[in-house]
């Protein structure tokens, strides 16, 4: 497959890993010319998330080098193509983990696209024309229309941008279960990082009774103080975990690390739900009888679409919600990384692609 | 706890399991008098479950021996307790997995019983009065008539007996997950034994096609032209498993051995379901990605309340739907235990109680 074709005219500066050790260093690179159903956008801000790290170390097995990360992107349009009506020039818009679908589908025809079999994600994937899309890591992105959201007036595009993949990955377990729109639930969030903490504010936001449950005791005060927690578990003590059996309605898992799932079905009521958003790479112990004495149901959910995405953006104008974010320059993106891998972070990085560290 | 209380005076021939060893003998023990809310049952027929071995040999660690296993019941009432309307002595009569719940709390409220945190089980349970119960392996049984079911006149008392503990298992999640009243779907069935041949003759009942996923290459003419399977996958042939993949809508697992999950989610298309029924021992792997990617639903069942019972049994009643099986006399048994952990039975053991070897 090519890495650039004909039409691949326009140079682009961006941060890119070259191969299995995941370190981050410049690369120039080149996008396509603005087709008619294209946008083109300026980058300011892209989120590190923990995916990128899985890309960029070859975890997972499929990365072609080189891989320009970053599926959590705000910018604003530069150019826009001739078929598209929905967006102008100087639109503050966001783009997250979908560059191409197959648009034909029962899934993209049902705006359900992320789902579609031939999907292809904003990098490592391989659009339409046959090239290797490239992420968020870089100063500009040339973008299908139909893959991009508006980011409403007023809201800080750095503190937006996650909310483009940790956002919409918990805001649609949370839709598909009924959470959105009803309250006084009492949900659990496994894991206080980049997706946990979002999970907390909907849930917060929503009406319901949120704990944490986490291997880390000094999450505990910022779950309650900061982000409004209304309970903490610690997992790792038999005790607490003992003591809330049977007491939650929905768990949404977001952990990455392996784990077993049967002390957290435990904590689930009869005919409770968890869902799994993070992705370890082996599997998952599941024991059978807390599944099959409970009557629960344990399910996977992945990123939302567009029109789920918008959604999302707009509730979260609506509430006031925004990710907690430490900015880092584009010559510490190693640094957030090696960090990130430490869960060193409250409770995401964001690269400050501009350079402008002003609030746009 | 005591193993028999003051009103405990009915000696009962039965068969138990005296130690881990899980060999069967006569046994001879005493069963309460029949009280206001009680019907004694004489036993014509007890199935033999792969829980019985489970107990039988302590593989959970909860046995308290001696242990007189037997879930699947079939028998006539002999006596009528005073508060007691809705049987009379003579009725044909199936009593399953369960003796005893709470009556009071949510789930026992919504006709959930057998999810009560209180649930006692037919044998190696603990009784209101403080005694353990005995189950299917003897001469009479007394139940509580809120745990008993009416056996249609139409079914044969030696094919019904097993449709009380796997009938109701494999007809729940398929109420559950709407497989009753709307037809063609595809379904599958993993494993082919007690359960499974069961779960088939169900879903080509509810207008089904039904996939067959077994390691075994030798059930697949009779899982087609006895049991009406419209296809057969061998699970452990890669090709075919791939040639399957997101076929299927609903996927039933009746497997009791380990097993992992990873490859039989990949057979469900986008958004199935796989519902656990068996209960291996060890965690079931799990994979993450075939969960996410497709977002998939695993859930758990267990057994049915009474009111699911009944009403499965009317429905084997009106479809003419009963078990296959092969008849032991109680000498028999471990004989019996021999050839199920070899999975040598088309499908179930079901032990002739009162050796009579007349229908009824």
């Amino acid at each position: 497959m090519a890495q650039t074709t004909p039409n691949h005219t326009q140079t682009v500066s961006g941060w890119a890993a070259h191969d299995s050790s995941g370190e981050i260093t410049p690369f120039t690179f080149k996008r396509r010319e603005n087709g008619e159903n294209d946008v083109t956008i300026e980058i300011l801000y892209c989120g590190m998330c923990h995916t990128d790290i899985h890309h960029v170390k070859d975890d997972w097995g499929i990365t072609m080098y080189p891989v320009v990360p970053g599926h959590e992107i705000t910018g604003i349009i530069t150019k826009v193509g001739s078929n598209v009506r929905k967006f102008k020039i100087g639109d503050r818009v966001g783009v997250g983990c979908l560059a191409a679908t197959c648009l034909k589908c029962e899934y993209c025809e049902e705006s359900q696209e992320n789902y579609c079999d031939q999907v292809q994600f904003t990098y490592n994937g391989i659009f339409w024309d046959g090239s290797i899309t490239y992420g968020g890591y870089s100063k500009m992105l040339v973008a299908d229309h139909r893959y991009v959201v508006r980011i409403p007036d007023n809201m800080a595009m750095d503190r937006a941008a996650p909310l483009l993949c940790a956002g919409i990955t918990v805001y649609t377990p949370l839709k598909d279960n009924n959470l959105v729109h009803t309250k006084g639930k009492r949900i659990g969030i496994i894991g206080l990082g980049g997706l946990g903490h979002v999970a907390v504010k909907f849930g917060k936001a929503f009406g319901h009774h949120v704990t944490v449950i986490s291997t880390s005791p000094s999450k505990e005060q910022e779950a309650k103080n900061n982000l409004g927690a209304d309970d903490f578990i610690l997992s790792t003590n038999p005790k607490q975990m003992q003591a809330k059996k049977r007491t939650l309605d929905f768990i949404l898992d977001t952990v990455s690390a392996k784990h077993s799932l049967g002390n957290y079905l435990e904590l689930l009521k009869v005919n409770g739900t968890l869902v799994i958003v993070g992705a370890p790479d082996k599997p998952i112990d599941l024991p059978a009888f807390p599944m099959i004495f409970g009557k629960r149901t344990v399910k996977g959910s992945l990123i939302g679409s567009i029109e789920e995405t918008q959604e999302m953006m707009d509730l979260c104008w609506k509430h006031n919600i925004l990710s907690d974010i430490e900015i880092i320059a584009t010559d510490q993106i190693n640094e957030g990384l090696d960090r990130l891998v430490k869960n060193d972070v409250k409770y995401r990085f964001v690269i400050d692609i501009a350079g402008q560290s002003s609030h746009l | 706890m005591a193993k028999t209380t003051p009103n405990h005076t009915q000696a009962v021939s039965g068969w138990a399991a005296l130690d881990s060893s899980g060999k069967i003998t006569p046994y001879i023990f005493n069963r309460r008098e029949n009280g206001v809310n009680d019907v004694t049952i004489k036993i014509l027929y007890c199935g033999i479950c792969h829980t019985d071995l489970h107990y039988a040999k302590n593989d959970w660690g909860i046995t308290m021996y001696p242990v007189v296993p037997g879930h699947e019941i079939t028998g006539i009432v002999v006596e009528v307790g005073s508060n007691v309307t809705n049987f009379k002595t003579g009725d044909k009569v199936g009593v399953g997995c369960m003796s005893a719940s709470c009556l009071e709390c949510e789930s026992c409220k919504n006709s959930e019983e057998n999810y009560c945190d209180k649930v006692q089980f037919t044998y190696n349970g603990v009784f209101w009065d403080g005694s353990i119960t005995y189950g299917g392996y003897s001469k009479m049984l007394v139940a509580d008539y809120r745990f008993v079911v009416a056996v249609p006149e139409n079914l044969p008392m030696d094919r019904a007996a097993p449709l009380l503990c796997a009938g109701a298992t494999v007809f729940c999640p398929m109420k559950d997950n709407n497989l009753i009243g709307s037809p063609r779907k595809k379904i599958g069935v993993v494993g082919l034994g007690g359960l499974g041949h069961l779960a088939i003759k169900f879903g080509k009942a509810f207008g089904h096609h039904v996939t067959v996923i077994s390691t075994s290459l030798s059930k697949e003419k009779e899982a087609k032209t006895k049991l009406g399977a419209d296809d057969f996958v061998v699970s452990s042939n890669a090709q075919q498993m791939q040639s399957r993949q997101k076929t299927l809508d609903f996927i039933l697992d009746t497997v009791s051995a380990n097993h992992s999950l990873g490859p039989y989610l990949e057979l469900l298309k986008v958004k199935g379901t796989f519902v656990i029924v068996g209960a291996p021992d060890k965690p079931m792997g799990l994979s993450a990605f075939p969960l996410i990617f497709g977002k998939r639903t695993v859930k758990g069942s267990m057994i049915g309340s009474i009111k699911e019972t009944q009403e499965m049994i009317d429905i084997c009643g009106k479809y003419n739907i009963m078990c296959d099986i092969e008849i032991v006399t109680p000498d028999r048994i471990n004989e019996a235990y021999e050839r199920i952990e070899k999975n040598d039975i088309k499908y179930r053991f079901v032990i002739d109680i009162a050796s009579e070897s007349s229908k009824l």
